[in-house]
C-alpha cells in the first residue's frame, strides 16, 4: 500500500470539480462568467475536466466593457471554439446606449462599476439561476467571508450578514423563483495556487500577461491605450511589465516584471510583497469598495 | 505593440497530455499538502493576534495589506501595528468591533498550504464554530494563561469533539503575562487532560505561546527552556492528516452521470463523484445502493486521464462493466467493504443554525451526501448545555446555536455511516421547506452513549 496523500493542488482541484458538478446537478440554467483573466481561464479548464468527455453543460458569459485588451478577446474566442462551448456576451456599451447606465467622465473614468448593471441584466435576460465566478477568498477581505454557494436575492444583491451556513461538502442551492446564486468553485485557491496550477496543467495564457507601452499614475503603471484618457503630464513609457490580474484596461495595473516564462512568473510572485489587487484601481476607491460592490451584485 | 509569448509547453487541449504529471520539471512547490484548521476565540484571548502572527511570520502579508493595517491602527489610536487588524473583515464588523461570521484565511510554507477557518468564540456564534470546524483537520483552542480553563475553553473543546476534529492543539497563550511560568502551564495542561479524556478527543497537543511576541509560534522561544515540544507552525506542518480517510470502507456517492456518444467515445457512460471513504481500483466488484445491483469497475477517469486507482477525496468518474440503472444520490460501495447502514429512522446530534426554532413534527428537507429527501422531526431527546456539557432532558426548545440529540424519520431511507466513522457519509443538513435556508447541521449517531459526557 503506497502513501495516499493528494498534493494541495490536487485537493483543491478535486474540491472545485465537485462544486462544478454540484452546480450542473442542482441548477437548471447555470452559466460560467468568463472574463479572460487567469482565474476564469483556470475555471474553464476545471469545467472541461469535470464533465469530460461530454461538453461543458453551461454557456460562458462574458461581460464586455468595450475596454478589453484585444488579446483577451482573441484568447476568449479561441478557447470557446476549442472547448466547443457556447458564448454569450453582455455589452456595457449597449447598456450605455440603452441608457441603463451612464458613462463616468474624466481621467479616472472606468466602466468597471457599470458592469454590475450589464451583468444583472444579462443574467435576467437569459434566466440564469447560477453564475459561476472565479473569485477567490484570498483576494480581498470582503471575499474572505463569502460562501462557495452565495445566495443573491431577487435584486441580485448579496447580504453578508445573512448568508447560509455551509458545512462539510454539502451545498444548498435551493432558491425562490427569481433568486439566483453566485458560485465560486475556486474560493479556496490563492493567487499562488492558480499560477502553480497553470504550470502543472500546461494551460496556455493570453500573451497579454506581457505588455510594454505604459504610463504611470499614482505609482501604478497602466497600459497606454485609448481606453484611458491620459493627463498631459502622463508620458508614455516603455517598461517591461505584466498583468498579475486582468480586468478592464482602465483598472488593470501592471507590475514591473522580468519574467519570460511561467516558472519565472511564479518565482516573482513568491517573492512579491504586494497583493495582486494592489494594482487594481477599482479596489482603491475606498476601504470597503469591494464590500459595497459585492452587495450590489458585482462579480 | 510588441508581445512575448509565454514559453510553457502548450499541448492540444483535448488530448490526455495536457495534464500529464511526469512532464513537470519544476515540481518543487507543486507537492505541498493541504491542511485545514479552525480557530475559535473571543476578542480578548489573542486569536486574531495569533493568526496575524502566523500570516506575518510566514510572509503571507503583503506590503499593501500591512500599510492599510498600519493606517487603521493609527486611526484607532494605537501606537504600534495591531496584528489583529490583519484579520479584520467587513466594514459592518470594523464599525462594531465584532466578527459576524466564519472568515477563511490562507498561508503557506514550503511544506504545506493552510486554510484557516477563523470563527468568533462567543456562545451566540456556536453555529459559526460548527461551520468552521466541519471541514477542519486540526482545531486550535486558545487558553489565556492568566485565566486558565474557562467555560469558553470547554465549549470550543466540545465542538471539536462533536465535529470529530482529529487533532486538537491547546495553545496556552499570553505566557509573557505569567512570566513564562512552567507551573502555570503544567497546571492548565493537567486540568485540560481530564477534559480531553471525558470529551474523547482523539489527539491533543499543548504549546505555551505568546502570540503577541511570537514565542513558540514560528520560532522556539528562549523564554521557555522547560518546553521541549514543537513550535505551533512546525506542528501544523508535521501533523499527519488524511491518511486515515483512505483506510475507511469504500464509499462513492454518485453526483452526476456523464453520457457521451460520438465517434471517439461510443456509448460513454460514467458516474462522476467524489470518493468519500477508502480506495477504488479498476477491477473492483461494486455494489450499487439502494438497488443492490453488482458490477465491476471498468475504468476510473480523471478528465482525459485513466487511473488505476483513486482514493479519498478525489473527484473522479467511474465507468462500470455493465450498465446499471443508477443515478445521482445512489451510492457505490465495494462488495467486500463494511456496508453502510440503511434506515429511515435516524438519530443525530443537530446544531441549530436558524432564528426560527426547531419544531417537533416539523417537516424539513434533508441533504445527505448527494441525495435529497424530506424528513419529520420525531423526537427531541435532550439538549446539550455546552457550557456545563450536561444533557438536559427537560428543556426541549431548540433555538439558534443550540445542540440537541434528536430522531428524524426520512421519506426515503439514507445510506449512511456513523459520523464518528465517516464525517462525509455521517453528516447531513436540514433545510427549511419554505425559506430554503440551511437550518440544521446533523451528525448521525447510532449509539447515543458514545456522546454522553459528564463534566
Amino acid at each position: 500500500m503506497g502513501h495516499r496523500e493528494l498534493t494541495h493542488l490536487k485537493e483543491l482541484e478535486s474540491e472545485s470539480i465537485f462544486i462544478l458538478r454540484e452546480v450542473a446537478a442542482q441548477f437548471e440554467r447555470p452559466a460560467l462568467l468568463f472574463s479572460g483573466g487567469k482565474d476564469s481561464i483556470v475555471m474553464a479548464y476545471l469545467a472541461l475536466k469535470a464533465f469530460y468527455p461530454a461538453a461543458i453543460p453551461f454557456p460562458f458569459v462574458h461581460i464586455d466593457t468595450g475596454h478589453n485588451f484585444d488579446e483577451t478577446i482573441t484568447y476568449r474566442d479561441k478557447l470557446v471554439k476549442r472547448f466547443n462551448a457556447k458564448l454569450i456576451i453582455g455589452s456595457v456599451e449597449e447598456s450605455i446606449q440603452q441608457g441603463r447606465v451612464s458613462e463616468e467622465k474624466g481621467y479616472n473614468a472606468s466602466r468597471n462599476k457599470l458592469q454590475t448593471v450589464t451583468l444583472l441584466d444579462t443574467l435576467e435576460k437569459y434566466k440564469f439561476d447560477a453564475a459561476l465566478g472565479g473569485a477567490r477568498r484570498d483576494e480581498e477581505k470582503a471575499r474572505a467571508k463569502e460562501r462557495f454557494f452565495s445566495h443573491c436575492d431577487e435584486f441580485g444583491q448579496w447580504d453578508p450578514k445573512n448568508q447560509r451556513p455551509e458545512l462539510w461538502n454539502i451545498f444548498n442551492g435551493k432558491k425562490q423563483p427569481g433568486e439566483h446564486f453566485r458560485i465560486f468553485p475556486i474560493s479556496n485557491w490563492t493567487e499562488m495556487d492558480v499560477w502553480q496550477y497553470i504550470l502543472q496543467e500546461y494551460i496556455p495564457l493570453p500573451s497579454l500577461y506581457y505588455t510594454q507601452e505604459v504610463f504611470e499614475r499614482d505609482e501604478v503603471f497602466y497600459a497606454a491605450l485609448p481606453a484611458i484618457l491620459r493627463k498631459p503630464t502622463e508620458k508614455v513609457l516603455w517598461k517591461k511589465v505584466r498583468c498579475r490580474t486582468i480586468g478592464d484596461i482602465t483598472c488593470t495595473g501592471l507590475t514591473l516584471s522580468t519574467a519570460n516564462t511561467l516558472e519565472e512568473i511564479i518565482s516573482e510572485i513568491a517573492g512579491s510583497r504586494v497583493t495582486e489587487r494592489g494594482g487594481r484601481a477599482d479596489d482603491k476607491r475606498s476601504d470597503a469598495a469591494m464590500e459595497d460592490r459585492k452587495k450590489a451584485g458585482y462579480f | 505593440m510588441q508581445h512575448q509569448i509565454i514559453k510553457s509547453a502548450i499541448k492540444p487541449v483535448l488530448s490526455s497530455s495536457f495534464l500529464r504529471e511526469e512532464n513537470i520539471v519544476h515540481a518543487g512547490y507543486l507537492d505541498m499538502e493541504l491542511l485545514r484548521f479552525s480557530t475559535a476565540g473571543s476578542v480578548d484571548d489573542g486569536k486574531s493576534t495569533l493568526i496575524g502572527r502566523l500570516l506575518y511570520d510566514s510572509k503571507s502579508i503583503f506590503e499593501d495589506q500591512l500599510l492599510s493595517v498600519k493606517e487603521a491602527s493609527e486611526r484607532l489610536g494605537g501606537d504600534e501595528v495591531n496584528l489583529a487588524l490583519l484579520t479584520d473583515g467587513l466594514r459592518a464588523e470594523r464599525e462594531q468591533g465584532i466578527t459576524i461570521d466564519v472568515a477563511y484565511r490562507y498561508f503557506a510554507t514550503p511544506k504545506r498550504k493552510f486554510i484557516i477557518a477563523d470563527t468568533p468564540g462567543h456562545i451566540e456564534y456556536t453555529r459559526n464554530m460548527v461551520t468552521g470546524a466541519s471541514t477542519a483537520d486540526v482545531a486550535i483552542v486558545l487558553i489565556d494563561a492568566r485565566n486558565g480553563i474557562i467555560e469558553q475553553t470547554k465549549r470550543h473543546s466540545y465542538i471539536a469533539s462533536l465535529l470529530q476534529i482529529p487533532n486538537v492543539i491547546i495553545a496556552i497563550n499570553k505566557m509573557d503575562l505569567v512570566i513564562f511560568s512552567e507551573e502555570v502551564y503544567n497546571k492548565i495542561k493537567t486540568e485540560y487532560e481530564e477534559i480531553a479524556i471525558k470529551l474523547k478527543l482523539q489527539k491533543i497537543y499543548f504549546i505555551p505561546i505568546s502570540a503577541r511576541d511570537g514565542d513558540n509560534v514560528v520560532d522556539a522561544s528562549t523564554n521557555t527552556p522547560w518546553y521541549n515540544g514543537e513550535t505551533l507552525l512546525h506542528l501544523l506542518e508535521s501533523i499527519p492528516v488524511h491518511n486515515i480517510d483512505s483506510e475507511l470502507p469504500a464509499r462513492f456517492p454518485i453526483q452526476y452521470v456523464i453520457n457521451q456518444d460520438n465517434d471517439k467515445f461510443q456509448d460513454y457512460r460514467g458516474y462522476a463523484g467524489r470518493i468519500s471513504g477508502g480506495v477504488f481500483k479498476v477491477g473492483d466488484t461494486l455494489l450499487a445502493l439502494p438497488s443492490n445491483r453488482l458490477s465491476t469497475i471498468k475504468a476510473i477517469d480523471e478528465g482525459p486521464v485513466e487511473l488505476n486507482e483513486a482514493f479519498t477525496p478525489q473527484s473522479v468518474t467511474i465507468r462500470l462493466a455493465s450498465n446499471l440503472d443508477i443515478k445521482r444520490g445512489d451510492m457505490l460501495i465495494k462488495l467486500n467493504a463494511k456496508y453502510p447502514k440503511y434506515s429511515s429512522i435516524i438519530t443525530l446530534h443537530v446544531c441549530w443554525l436558524n432564528v426560527r426554532p426547531l419544531t417537533v413534527r416539523g417537516k424539513y428537507i434533508v441533504r445527505h451526501t448527494t441525495s435529497e429527501t424530506s424528513a419529520t422531526i420525531e423526537e427531541i431527546r435532550y439538549k446539550v448545555n455546552i457550557n456545563t456539557l450536561e444533557n438536559n432532558k427537560d428543556d426541549k426548545t431548540v433555538l439558534m446555536n443550540d445542540i440537541a440529540h434528536i430522531t428524524i424519520k426520512t421519506l426515503h431511507p439514507l445510506k449512511y455511516d456513523d459520523y464518528i466513522e465517516n464525517r462525509i457519509t455521517g453528516s447531513l443538513i436540514l433545510i427549511d421547506e419554505n425559506t430554503f435556508e440551511t437550518v440544521g447541521a446533523g451528525m448521525i449517531i447510532s449509539d447515543a452513549e458514545v456522546y454522553s459526557y459528564n463534566i
